[in-house]
């Protein structure tokens, strides 16, 4: 299993397009992948449900990916968030 | 004639028939279905086409209203696509064996109210994509085309609500306006209308089925629409219509050139705005920014001192739909002839030469930090520029810079990210002129406010028609103040622009430029006449040759 923790810098947070574009880049890999902030947490590759979480800006969340092709897809996931949130 | 009021979108007029849009009845059955799979099968039938339907919308609007405006179609098809939203609607048809229709109405609203309870502002508003895209997964069980609402006549469109497809779909050459009942300024439908230039009145109660084929004139500039306008009233409007069509002209041969003279000197042109509402006026006008946006109308259009949120949300609104484009707000200038109840100013037998603008906020310093706060949580989201109003020395300008760093240790602390902003002083008084050298070295750019520095130069009151035989705005005395100002800016490396009114006289374009003045800010329509008029200029010329 990896985990990433991350700190959204973007000011409107994780918000709906470029959560759909990063739910759409983690669909094409098998791993499980789970954002937790505080006691919530939702399955990534589920639009609604990430964008329910309403995380905000300054936010830290922990993001566990596990799965056959969870290297890839950990290294994936980082960069897709450092680009766009 | 029946006037009703309402919110407008946009400054423009539309003359034209009305045609009232009802949506058609569609009744939801609650029995219950046998063969399950074929709902189910329905359902995904459907929400496929509901999805081209949305990438479609997409790439309409992407031409209609840009790229941005647009975005919105692409989330809906992300939605329409998401595993938990098909799941929650299959569990109904399979469980409860109620048909498509049925299934999606209630897990949809389901989902709408999941986003409504949340806190967040954008978050909540999430709530009507939902509920667009449940009505587009409807229309195609149901067979509706969303085509048909229009009718094939050029026509003001009534309704009680448009969503954004329905407003997207929409054939913009038969379009005249937009009047709804509902809808927020801020809305989608709102953005898009704006952005596609169709004159739309949201918030209009009076809005009534009876209109229908009626004659109306949808008046943009003083949000409200005439029923059956009487002859005057067209008259007045139609003329007023020409001159916006004169200034589209003006649009279509101007928007996207630079401000550039014949010899090749370009300057700034931006737009002076009294609040987040004259956004759209900037985008229209193709102005390069903002060089002037009046912070008063947060204290005036209030009962009580505005909050830092309530400041916040109007500045990062301007801030944040016209970045990259720089932004200057003017720190609050209220005082001489702008008063607000709440504040007990007290009364001045000379409130001209009185405790106005920074005056008054350095003297109330935990309301100007409220200001400054707002301001620099604004600055993360675009291109902000902080001018402060009435300075008269370097020490006010550094005590306004001091107040600022206090302000942005406070935020720092708190973990809110600031941008990068730049700090500017408004220019209007002789003292500032003669010190122009020292408040440039302290500063990023001058702005000269030609209002009230003839006013202060000449000892002439502007509101005094009396004064009239004795005011000349074109006074040697203002230019030279004017000249001065630009020369000692430049050698501090500040850039220097004018946002009064003479910044708009176009007698008086060149000799701005011969003085190499930086920036003219001027009234959103005022804008592409003075781009034309500085792109007649050839500064090789001695002034006053012509051709």
């Amino acid at each position: 299993m990896k985990e990433i923790e991350f700190t959204v810098n973007d000011p409107n947070g994780i918000h709906a397009r470029p959560a759909g574009i990063l739910v759409k880049a983690l669909k094409a890999f098998n791993s499980k992948v789970t954002i937790y902030k505080g006691d919530k947490n939702a399955d990534m590759k589920k639009l609604l449900a990430l964008m329910g979480m309403g995380v905000k800006q300054g936010d830290t969340v922990k993001i566990q990916i596990e799965g056959d092709d969870e290297e890839t897809c950990a290294a994936e996931l980082e960069k897709a968030l450092n680009d766009n949130f | 004639m029946q006037v009703a009021t309402g919110k407008s979108v946009l400054n423009g007029i539309a003359i034209g028939k009305i045609k009232v849009y009802t949506p058609p009845k569609v009744v939801i059955s609650e029995s219950l279905v046998e063969d399950t799979d074929a709902e189910l099968a329905r359902f995904d039938e459907a929400r496929e086409k509901a999805i081209d339907q949305q990438n479609a919308l997409y790439e309409k609007a992407v031409i209609d209203a840009g790229e941005e405006s647009a975005e919105v179609f692409s989330v809906h098809a992300m939605m329409l696509e998401d595993d938990d939203l098909i799941d929650a609607t299959k569990e109904i048809i399979v469980s409860q064996k109620h048909n498509a229709e049925y299934a999606v109405k209630t897990a949809f609203n389901n989902q709408a109210r999941v986003f409504a309870e949340m806190d967040d502002p954008y978050m909540k508003e999430r709530s009507a994509d939902i509920y667009d895209i449940e009505q587009a997964v409807l229309n195609v069980l149901f067979g509706i085309d969303p085509e048909s609402m229009q009718g094939t006549e050029p026509c003001i469109l009534v309704a009680n609500d448009l969503t954004p497809s329905e407003t997207v779909r929409l054939d913009k050459s038969l379009l005249l306006g937009i009047i709804t009942r509902e809808g927020s300024l801020n809305s989608h439908t709102a953005i898009l209308a704006r952005s596609m230039g169709i004159p739309a009145l949201v918030q209009c109660g009076d809005v009534a089925s009876k209109w229908d084929g009626k004659m109306a004139i949808l008046d943009g500039y003083n949000a409200c629409a005439y029923i059956e306008p009487t002859d005057d009233l067209m008259k007045s409007l139609q003329s007023k219509q020409d001159a916006d069509n004169r200034q589209k002209a003006l649009l279509q041969e101007l928007k996207g050139q630079s401000n550039t003279t014949i010899d090749g000197k370009t300057i700034k042109v931006y737009a002076n705005i009294g609040g987040p509402s004259d956004i759209g006026l900037v985008q229209q006008n193709d102005a390069g920014g903002v060089g002037l946006f009046r912070s008063e109308f947060v204290y005036l259009n209030s009962k009580d001192y505005p909050s830092e949120d309530e400041q916040f949300n109007a500045y990062r609104l301007a801030v944040e739909s016209l970045a990259p484009k720089q932004v200057i707000i003017r720190t609050c200038d209220i005082g001489a002839d702008k008063q607000v109840d709440y504040m007990n100013l007290v009364k001045e037998d000379n409130p001209a030469l009185g405790c106005r603008a920074i005056r008054l906020c350095l003297t109330r310093r935990d309301f100007f930090k409220t200001q400054l706060r707002a301001l620099l949580r604004a600055s993360a989201y675009g291109n902000l520029g902080i001018m402060f109003p009435m300075i008269i020395s370097a020490r006010e300008l550094n005590e306004c810079k001091q107040l600022l760093k206090e302000c942005t240790d406070e935020l720092l602390e708190k973990g809110v990210t600031i941008g990068k902003y730049s700090i500017g002083v408004m220019i209007e008084t002789p003292a500032a002129v003669l010190i122009a050298d020292e408040l440039a070295e302290e500063c990023d750019f001058m702005s000269i406010g030609t209002n009230d520095l003839t006013q202060y130069t000449l000892a002439i009151d502007r509101q005094n028609a009396a004064l009239d035989p004795f005011l000349d705005t074109h006074h040697p005395a203002v230019l030279k103040a004017i000249k001065m100002t630009i020369e000692a800016g430049h050698r501090h490396g500040a850039w220097v622009g004018i946002c009064g009114e003479l910044g708009a006289d176009l007698t008086l374009t060149e000799t701005f430029l011969r003085y190499g003045v930086d920036e003219l800010s001027v009234n959103p329509v005022s804008i592409l006449g003075l781009r034309k008029v500085i792109r007649g200029i050839d500064l090789r010329k001695t002034p006053g040759e012509t051709d």
